[in-house]
């Protein structure tokens, strides 16, 4: 068993007491607080309210504002002092401290000298991935932009080659950085295990930071696609009204016009009820079990947009006893890494780990049913923030399949079902933010041997919107492009009904094919529940 | 609860698809698991068996005393290796005797090489002799291969037709014209000239070959004109670029291409092409991006879907757990209980009662070296190796050079021995770059040692589960 359950005792009675978590969680965001924890968290005292397991070991490149946080920007400093004897950190900045530092003796011992000696360990924030890099250009083969935009220059140059170009203060981000759609797919292809997403989400930032027209309309367009959430929330008070409005001809013109959001693309429709509010209406979890928790992690479309989906989640999940809990929570920040809106991303960030944090801290495991939401709350998160707890968060996430997958006999479960009422044929397409986490086939899987299931792989192509890249007027032709591949496979498979459990990935389904989209979790409701 | 496979294979180059395919064959249940995007797409998407043996003796006994830098010895005081070999199978008895080939056999080989003519089809072309086919690659020189695209067919060497080279400015790494030379030097049968041509100007300079292949899958049009016929009519006027020994000229009938004539409708684009310049269009395999390793990265892909394999990436494999009952003293080792996987943070244990390691050689991080030795990193498997290290290479950069055969050393059934020769674990097995005692660069046999030790190693992780 992997159920990481060691925390749970420690926590159990201290649910009562845990606040809402909004009013100070401004103050314990520090950068001292994360280094505190960071080494091990089981010396330490616990911090009230929360739990005593917050990690934050792994290299975080940003940091909001200059003076925010003790130290950071400003080169590795006292920030790096104690943690970096334990586990070698990286420097926020790309600064290295000197030619021969880096450990404590600065005399070389003419008898032990190897000529790296004279490069520091640890202090070296992202050369040591962009020394990596042996230009086999496998992240450039497996670009979709580079494919059908030959203005865009490719994984290879925004990751190592445009971070050796910007170390020094005399050169701007190339702009091209905004062409990459942040699909991801030059981190799973990359034999060497250079991070080029993440080295693309700091130029990115950077460059939306420094060198974008704050006035600009295209960086309220990309504000505004970012941050769908918060027009998701407002739309959600009026959904039928916000759902005829937002496709209403003369209104989505205009935006074509004046934002650059393309008139070809359909607004998703939004719910009546959202997912939130049908919790609430329910009365929150039906089953209680301090043994077997989980944290759901809707993310914002099944909230607003699809809560069947969220609703799907719950009752499998409590169909294998599971109590689930669902957290206060803001956007995973996927469509801002995207954007280069760091800062949005981070104010999210904290809210979520906080959050998640404390559930895990309840013995829970956290549940994604988006795949770009676990990416995030996995991979992006302790890449991208140091907040504390940010690693615990990462280590317990999991894609909801996934989950059921490692902890429950799913196959077994499957097997003795009668299957779905009737005979399903499904066209399946693998995000790529799945295909990153090792998940590209595990619906296929999961459901090949069904009774009355025909789930069939479109292959392994981006669909092409990735997220907020083809709600962009400029990028709709390139996203439909890149789509072609998906859409012809599509309509050679035999099924009429697509399935993914990417949000985006379904509406360039759906808008690519007219196909109707369901998410995995979905079908095994209905296979097992119904 | 873990992830549970019958037999769990960790690699997904050529030896991992073929060891899986091959268990799976045997009616194992099996699952093929894979750190990053297959690194095909990096290879030529040749299949080579065994193009040349490298000498292992120096032609004068090696001086007496401590190494230092290397052992100092002049290149030339070694023989030039034996080849191009002409039929790879009668020359594995000359492989020396620790050679993966000489373990499994040429029988393991014949067999390799069939099941992947079986998974690929027509898509590839050379099975019908058991004798090399000599390829031009980019770099100018013929390659003794055993299996070869169909869109290199009418490429081959042997071939006496007089043959255009095609470049273009933008690919910086292939010359047409010094690719020409430079066959005409190696003494090909054939008259041959190169020109470069104006088509991929219409794109940025550095827009990628798949943006190339794509537009051309495609068919988009340039300024106007769509691709492929664009692309026939820059190279129309250079049909009789090639001057004969005599001074005559000739029509060429067939038309060489760097490698990037489409990807998903590539044999689509070549007959287009073919059509309209009126003579035959190949490809030439080229190094990394690699069109033809992408496609037959896709073949063989959908020949693991179609075995019934599951298979994922992105899950690297940082741990394992032994069965504590199994270790005894039986001479078999212990056994592997099950892998650990890390998916982005969290580890999850796949449990499986065989494993096939496949993990790759130095270049393929399946060994990992530091300046204190060679490991094996997944099992922590015994790879020999001169504790001094000066040891692990010579001075000449091309002759015998200790480290390109490092790796684990199997017994005959290919599962790892440990440091006193006996079995490490009775219910793994190694295939492919990760099995020392070949040196493939040189021998130009890495497609062939990944497909006999697969499928040797496939069928014994089978066998393992039946028992």
């Amino acid at each position: 068993m992997t159920r990481h359950t060691e925390n749970g005792d420690g926590a159990d009675g201290t649910d009562g007491s845990h606040g809402d978590g909004g009013p100070n969680d401004g103050d314990r965001r520090g950068a001292n607080d994360a280094q505190r924890c960071g080494c091990g968290g089981t010396d330490g005292t616990p911090q009230p309210n929360v739990p005593e397991i917050g990690r934050d070991e792994r290299p975080a490149i940003f940091v909001p504002d200059g003076g925010d946080e003790e130290g950071a920007g400003a080169g590795p400093s006292e920030t790096d002092g104690s943690a970096a004897a334990d586990a070698p950190r990286t420097a926020t900045d790309g600064g290295v401290e000197s030619a021969t530092g880096g450990s404590d003796s600065t005399e070389l011992d003419p008898d032990a000298y190897d000529p790296i000696d004279v490069f520091p360990e640890g202090d070296l924030d992202l050369r040591d991935g962009a020394d990596s890099c042996y230009k086999c250009t496998s992240c450039d083969t497996s670009c979709p932009v580079a494919e059908v935009d030959d203005e865009f220059p490719g994984p290879k140059f925004q990751g190592p080659e445009q971070w050796r170009l910007k170390r020094k203060d005399d050169h701007d981000i190339d702009e091209s950085i905004t062409s990459c759609s942040n699909c991801m797919r030059c981190d799973d292809a990359c034999p060497s295990s250079v991070p080029l997403s993440q080295m693309h989400n700091e130029a990115r930032g950077q460059f939306v930071e420094e060198q974008m027209e704050k006035l600009s309309l295209e960086y309220v367009r990309n504000r505004i696609l970012a941050n769908y959430r918060t027009s998701a929330r407002l739309a959600s008070v009026v959904p039928r009204l916000s759902s005829f409005a937002m496709n209403f001809g003369p209104a989505r013109w205009a935006m074509d016009k004046v934002l650059g959001i393309p008139k070809e693309r359909e607004f998703p429709e939004f719910a009546t009820t959202t997912f939130r509010e049908w919790w609430r209406d329910r009365g929150g979890a039906q089953i209680e079990n301090p043994d077997k928790r989980v944290a759901y992690f809707h993310g914002c479309y099944s909230n607003y947009n699809t809560p069947e989906v969220g609703k799907a989640m719950v009752r499998v999940y409590e169909h294998f006893g599971y109590e689930v809990m669902v957290p206060p929570q803001k956007c995973s920040g996927t469509p801002m890494f995207a954007n280069g809106m760091l800062k949005d991303a981070r104010r999210h960030a904290e809210t979520n780990v906080e959050n998640l944090v404390e559930a895990i801290g309840d013995g829970a495991d956290v549940i994604a049913s988006c795949t770009s939401c676990s990416m995030s709350l996995r991979q992006e998160y302790p890449e991208l923030f140091d907040i504390h707890g940010i690693e615990d968060v990462s280590d317990h996430t999991f894609e909801a399949l996934e989950y059921l997958r490692i902890h429950e006999d799913l196959d077994g479960a499957l097997a003795e079902s009668d299957g779905p009422g009737d005979e399903q044929s499904f066209a399946y397409h693998a995000p790529c933010h799945a295909r990153n986490q090792g998940l590209a086939r595990q619906a296929v899987e999961t459901f090949r041997d069904v009774d009355g299931v025909e789930m069939e792989d479109v292959g392994d192509s981006c669909s092409g919107i990735s997220g907020t890249y083809g709600w962009k007027s400029e990028k709709y032709e390139k996203s439909m492009q890149i789509g072609e591949e998906m859409f012809d496979h599509m309509e050679d498979a035999e099924g009429e009904v697509g399935m993914t459990e990417c949000p985006t990935c379904a509406m360039q389904m759906e808008h690519g094919t007219g196909y109707e989209i369901e998410h995995p979790l979905q079908l095994l409701e209905e296979t097992l529940v119904a | 609860m873990a992830i549970d496979s019958e037999v769990l294979v960790v690699g997904g180059g050529i030896a991992g698809i073929t060891a899986a395919i091959a268990a799976a064959r045997e009616g194992a249940d099996v699952r093929l698991v894979s750190h990053k995007a297959s690194t095909l797409r990096q290879a030529s998407g040749l299949i080579d068996a065994l193009g040349y043996v490298p000498p292992t003796e120096p032609a004068k006994p090696l001086r007496e005393g401590p190494p230092t830098a290397g052992w100092n010895l002049d290149p030339d005081e070694w023989p030039d290796p034996e080849g191009p070999i002409a039929d790879p199978f009668e020359a594995i008895d000359r492989l020396p005797e620790d050679h993966p080939y000489r373990l499994v056999g040429a029988d393991a080989l014949r067999e390799g090489l069939a099941l992947f003519d079986d998974l690929v089809g027509d898509a590839y072309l050379g099975g019908h002799t058991d004798r090399n086919a000599l390829v031009p690659t980019f770099g100018g020189s013929v390659k003794p291969t055993a299996r070869y695209p169909a869109s290199a067919a009418a490429g081959v060497a042997s071939d006496d037709r007089p043959t255009l080279i095609v470049g273009f400015r933008s690919l910086t790494e292939y010359d047409a014209r010094a690719f020409a030379d430079r066959l005409a030097a190696a003494g090909v049968p054939f008259d041959v000239a190169g020109a470069e041509v104006e088509f991929a100007e219409a794109f940025r300079a550095d827009a990628k070959v798949t943006r190339l292949a794509k537009a051309l899958d495609r068919d988009e049009p340039i300024d106007g004109t769509p691709a492929r016929e664009a692309l026939a009519k820059a190279v129309g006027p250079h049909l009789h670029d090639v001057v004969d020994e005599a001074g005559g000229v000739d029509r060429v009938e067939r038309v060489g291409f760097p490698a990037f004539l489409g990807d998903d409708h590539a044999a689509e684009v070549r007959a287009a092409l073919a059509d309209r310049l009126g003579a035959d269009v190949f490809e030439v395999p080229m190094g990394p991006p690699s069109l033809p390793g992408l496609r037959l990265e896709d073949l063989l892909y959908d020949a693991l879907d179609d075995a019934g394999v599951r298979f994922e990436t992105g899950t690297p494999a940082v741990g394992y757990e032994t069965d504590e009952g199994g270790a005894g003293g039986d001479g078999n080792g212990g056994r592997i209980d099950h892998l650990v996987m890390d998916r982005k943070g969290s580890e999850v244990p796949y449990g499986a009662e065989a494993v096939v390691l496949a993990t790759g050689g130095l270049v393929g991080k399946g060994l990992d070296s530091d300046r204190d030795g060679v490991r094996e990193p997944v099992l922590d498997l015994h790879v020999p190796q001169p504790a001094d290290r000066y040891e692990w290479f010579v001075d000449d950069a091309f002759g015998e050079q200790p480290y390109a055969r490092f790796g684990v050393r199997p017994d005959e059934r290919l599962r790892p021995l440990d440091g006193s020769g006996e079995v490490a674990y009775g219910n793994v097995r190694v295939a492919g770059g990760v099995v020392g005692g070949a040196d493939v660069a040189r021998e130009k046999s890495a497609s062939g040692v990944s497909l006999a030790t697969g499928l040797v190693a496939g069928r014994e992780a089978a066998r393992e589960v039946q028992q």
